[in-house]
Parts: structure tokens; sequence; C-alpha cells
């Protein structure tokens, strides 16, 4: 369910009023959903647009026993949340961020390298929700179709991006994230590295899988093995039909060349 | 600058750990804890002790030593090409082992002194520089507390100007990346690894309990030497 308050189209789909069948399944932190109403001096009610904590597109328990249910509930239930309540703190003081879709809002606070305070928060936020979607119960094995097409044109073989991916992963110092994109300008997949808080919507490309290495993300798991972590999470947790339809959706902004018409 | 990295880590190295002599190259290994792993309970839990020391550090070491190998090798070779490749994995092991290596000595049990406030130059320096034991620590806790992604929170000396600072650094940089004059007194890791077993996210939790075990006596030895 997606709920646009700004007169452009919401692209984002990290914008969203929680389905009530969800509500259950909220810790009950979470606060500032949705709609809230405010009373300026003249009494006419001045309406804020807050975002809402999103939840995974599975139950807490579905990713055992590669990612503990307890895992989930901090790291989605305590951090995720944390950064939802945090930046929708910094927005009620800065009007001039209000009417940003999320990717707009990450873009202008990133600042072109100069982040602005609310950028680590917002993007976590965006990192966070687009995490759990690179996920899935049973996931893993490997990609189909234009998207495993593209991986072999552009890595040699599935087999050898998975190594640069892995081997990315545990050569990233402190805390980051790992991404496999589609760079816009060069038309070609790409693995990259980013610290803390930044994700490739500064540099426009697009994401097609995000893998959070912060400590936070597998220390109760799996603790300073950081190795496990990343092998299971592509042997087991990813989802490459989440990142075949975002290569799906990514085709209708970068042209990947004319389709091949069979003669005869 | 990589040259200065270098003459930084191996005149620190004179006061880290055990050196082993290999094709004339000094390498390092992990130093003992000089208190038992649980000896910082409640403050900091014996799991997170024993995963931080036998676990993180001595990762940090040995591939410190591995990166210091073929950073000797591809000076013997020439190749500068592979020393600078190096250069963040120097900075980033090396830092990790020498800000560990102070870490483990700025704490201490509460039976060995721990969290007993600085007596001596360094409490009055304290006063001076901050008005209070307390308003120095509730500074360190906020900066810790804002520090985002990984990194350490310091209180140095300024050996030049002979005054406090608190800095913060980010993922294994030592202190003196923040300026070649500073001296750490003491440091707390505000690293994920450092303290989410017992505090999960809450890190201002981690930062109020830590200081019932540091060791001041220690950060006060460091200061006398500096500004006697």
């Amino acid at each position: 369910m997606s709920w646009c308050c700004c007169n452009s189209v919401c692209t984002s789909s990290s914008r969203q009023l929680l389905a009530t069948s969800d509500l259950s399944s909220i810790p009950s932190r979470v606060s500032n959903v949705g709609l809230q109403q405010k009373r300026s001096l003249h009494g006419v009610p001045k309406v804020f647009a807050y975002y809402g904590l999103k939840t995974p597109p599975y139950k807490l328990d579905a990713l055992e026993p590669y990612m503990s249910q307890k895992m989930l509930e901090v790291h989605w239930g305590e951090h995720h949340c944390g950064y939802v309540e945090a930046l929708n703190k910094q927005l009620e003081k800065n009007d001039m961020l209000y009417g940003c879709t999320m990717d707009e809002l990450i873009k202008v606070t990133y600042n072109n390298g100069n982040p602005l305070p609310e950028f680590g928060v917002a993007a976590q936020v965006w990192n966070h929700d687009f995490f759990w979607e690179s996920m899935k119960p049973g996931g893993g094995d490997m990609p189909k179709l234009g998207l495993l097409q593209l991986i072999e044109k552009d890595f040699g073989s599935f087999t050898n991006f998975k190594e640069k991916f892995i081997e990315a992963a545990l050569t990233l110092f402190g805390s980051g994230w790992i991404w496999l994109v589609l760079n816009r300008e060069e038309k070609r997949l790409a693995i990259i590295k980013t610290s803390n808080a930044v994700n490739p919507l500064v540099w426009n490309d697009i994401p097609l899988i995000g893998l959070d290495l912060w400590e936070h993300a597998y220390y109760l798991d799996y603790k300073n093995d950081k190795a496990n972590y990343v092998n299971v999470f592509m042997n087991h947790l990813v989802s490459w039909d989440a990142a075949l339809g975002r290569m799906a959706r990514a085709q209708a902004f970068v042209n990947l060349g004319e389709p091949k018409i069979p003669v005869a | 600058m990589a040259l200065r990295t270098l003459v930084t880590k191996r005149t620190v190295a004179a006061g880290l750990g055990f050196r082993q002599q290999l094709r004339g190259l000094q390498t390092f290994s992990l130093p003992d804890l000089p208190y038992d792993y649980g000896a910082l309970e409640p403050a900091i839990s014996g799991d997170i002790m024993q995963l931080h020391h036998q676990k993180h550090h001595q990762t940090y070491i040995t591939n410190y030593n591995k990166a210091l190998e073929q950073l000797d090798d591809a000076i013997s070779k020439g190749d500068a090409n592979t020393v600078a490749k190096l250069h963040s994995a120097l900075k980033f092991n090396g830092g990790g082992h020498i800000n560990h290596s102070i870490f483990w000595k700025n704490l201490a049990p509460v039976r060995e002194g721990g969290g007993e406030p600085p007596k001596g130059s360094l409490g009055w320096a304290i006063d001076t520089n901050f008005g209070s034991v307390e308003a120095l620590v509730k500074k360190m806790n906020a900066e810790g507390a804002a520090l985002q992604g990984s990194g350490w929170v310091w209180l140095g000396v300024d050996k030049e100007l002979k005054r406090l600072v608190i800095e913060t650094t980010a993922n294994q940089d030592p202190l003196v990346s923040k300026g070649a004059n500073l001296v750490p007194l003491l440091g707390i890791d505000v690293w994920e690894h450092a303290y989410y077993l017992q505090y999960k996210n809450v890190r201002p939790d981690y930062l109020k309990n830590i200081w019932k075990v540091i060791n001041w006596k220690y950060a006060n030895d460091v200061y006398e030497k500096e500004c006697p």
C-alpha cells in the first residue's frame, strides 16, 4: 500500500502507511505512523507527513536458521525503528526537507559528499527497507533469465561474481554496506562498497542487492565470524527474485541495448 | 603520508606486546590482559571481553602481520604500486592493534582501582580544562554516542600545547591521525562489537557503565610522563 502526500508522483516505495494486518507484528515503540496533525497559529491544521516503519515481507522467524528471530527483532525492531523515529524527529525541525520523497531526501542531505545531519538516519531507513527486501525465506540459489545473463556478461560467470561479492564484503573496513548495482552511465553491473550509511543512490546508480555489514547485522548470530554471515547470505538468504524485479524496473531508466529479435 | 604512518607505527610499536624477528621484520602478537575476562563484570561481560580480545584483537594482529610481510616484500622489490595498495590495510589493522592494546590498559577491575576518580596532576588538569570529571565524562559520552558507524572516543593530551583534548576517530584510526602531537590517555571503543552482546543497540548505557572500570591510574601515569 503506498500513499502520496505531495503533488509529485511518489516513486519511492519506502513511504507507506502500514497495512492494518501488519499492525500486530509492530513493536509497540513505533510512533508517528502516517499522518500527524498539528495546529498552527491560526488554528488551521498543518499536516506533516512522516515516515513509518515498513515491515519486512516475511515473518520475523521466517529466515531461521540463517538469521534468527531474535536478530531480526533487535535489528528491525530496535535499530531500524530507532532510525525511523530519529528521522521523524529531525524532520519536525526542518521544513525545508518536508515534501521530499525518500530518494530525494537522501540525495539532498548527502549534499555532494558533505552530508547534512539528516543524511545518516534517512539513508539508514532506506538501506534497511532495501535490505529486508533483498532477502527472502528459501533464498540463495542463482538468479535467472536476463539478470543471470547480465551477470555472466559483466562478471564472466555467476561463480566469479559470487567470489568477488564475498571478497568485497570481507575487505570492507568498518561499518558499511555491499551492493550489487546497475551503473547508469556505464550500463553495466558493479559491486560497490559503501561506508556507514552511504548508498549508491547518491551516485545515481540503481541498487539491485544490498548487504548490511554493520556489526549489528550479524553479531548476535555469528559473533565476529563475518565470513560465515556473508556466505550464508549468498547461499541461503539473498532474494534474486527481488533483484530481478528491480532490474526490470531499472530497464525503464537505463537502455541496455536492443532486444534480440530471432531471425525467421 | 604513507611514510609518516609507517614511522608512527614503528615507534609506537615499542610499547606493544612481544615482537618476533622474521627475516628482520618485526611482527606482533597478542598482549595478555592484566586481568581475567570476567573481572570487569557487570560493566562489561566476560563473553564480550573474551571475544573482543581473542578474536577481534587477534584478527587485527594477524592481518597486520600479513600486511607488514607483504609490505616488506614489496619494498624490497621496489613495487610502489603494492606499497600504495597496502596503505589502507596497514592503517586499519595496525590502528586496530594500537588502539586495542591501549584499551586493555585503560580498563581495570573495580578491586584494582577501576572507576576510582583520577588523583594527581591529571585530576587537576581535568578540573582546569573541563570543570570536573563529571563534565568530562558527560562530554565524552555525548561524543561517543553521536559517533556514526564505528570508531573510538579519546581523552588525549596535546604534548606541545600541554592541553587535554577530547577527540573521536573513525574505524581504527589511531588518535595520532587527528594530530601528530596528540597522545592518548583514555580510549573507549564504540565499535558495536565492544558492547553489542550485552547492551544491544543502547550505546549510551555502555558508555555510562564503562566508567566504573576505567583505569584512571594508567591515564595519570601517561599524562605525568608527557606533562611532568
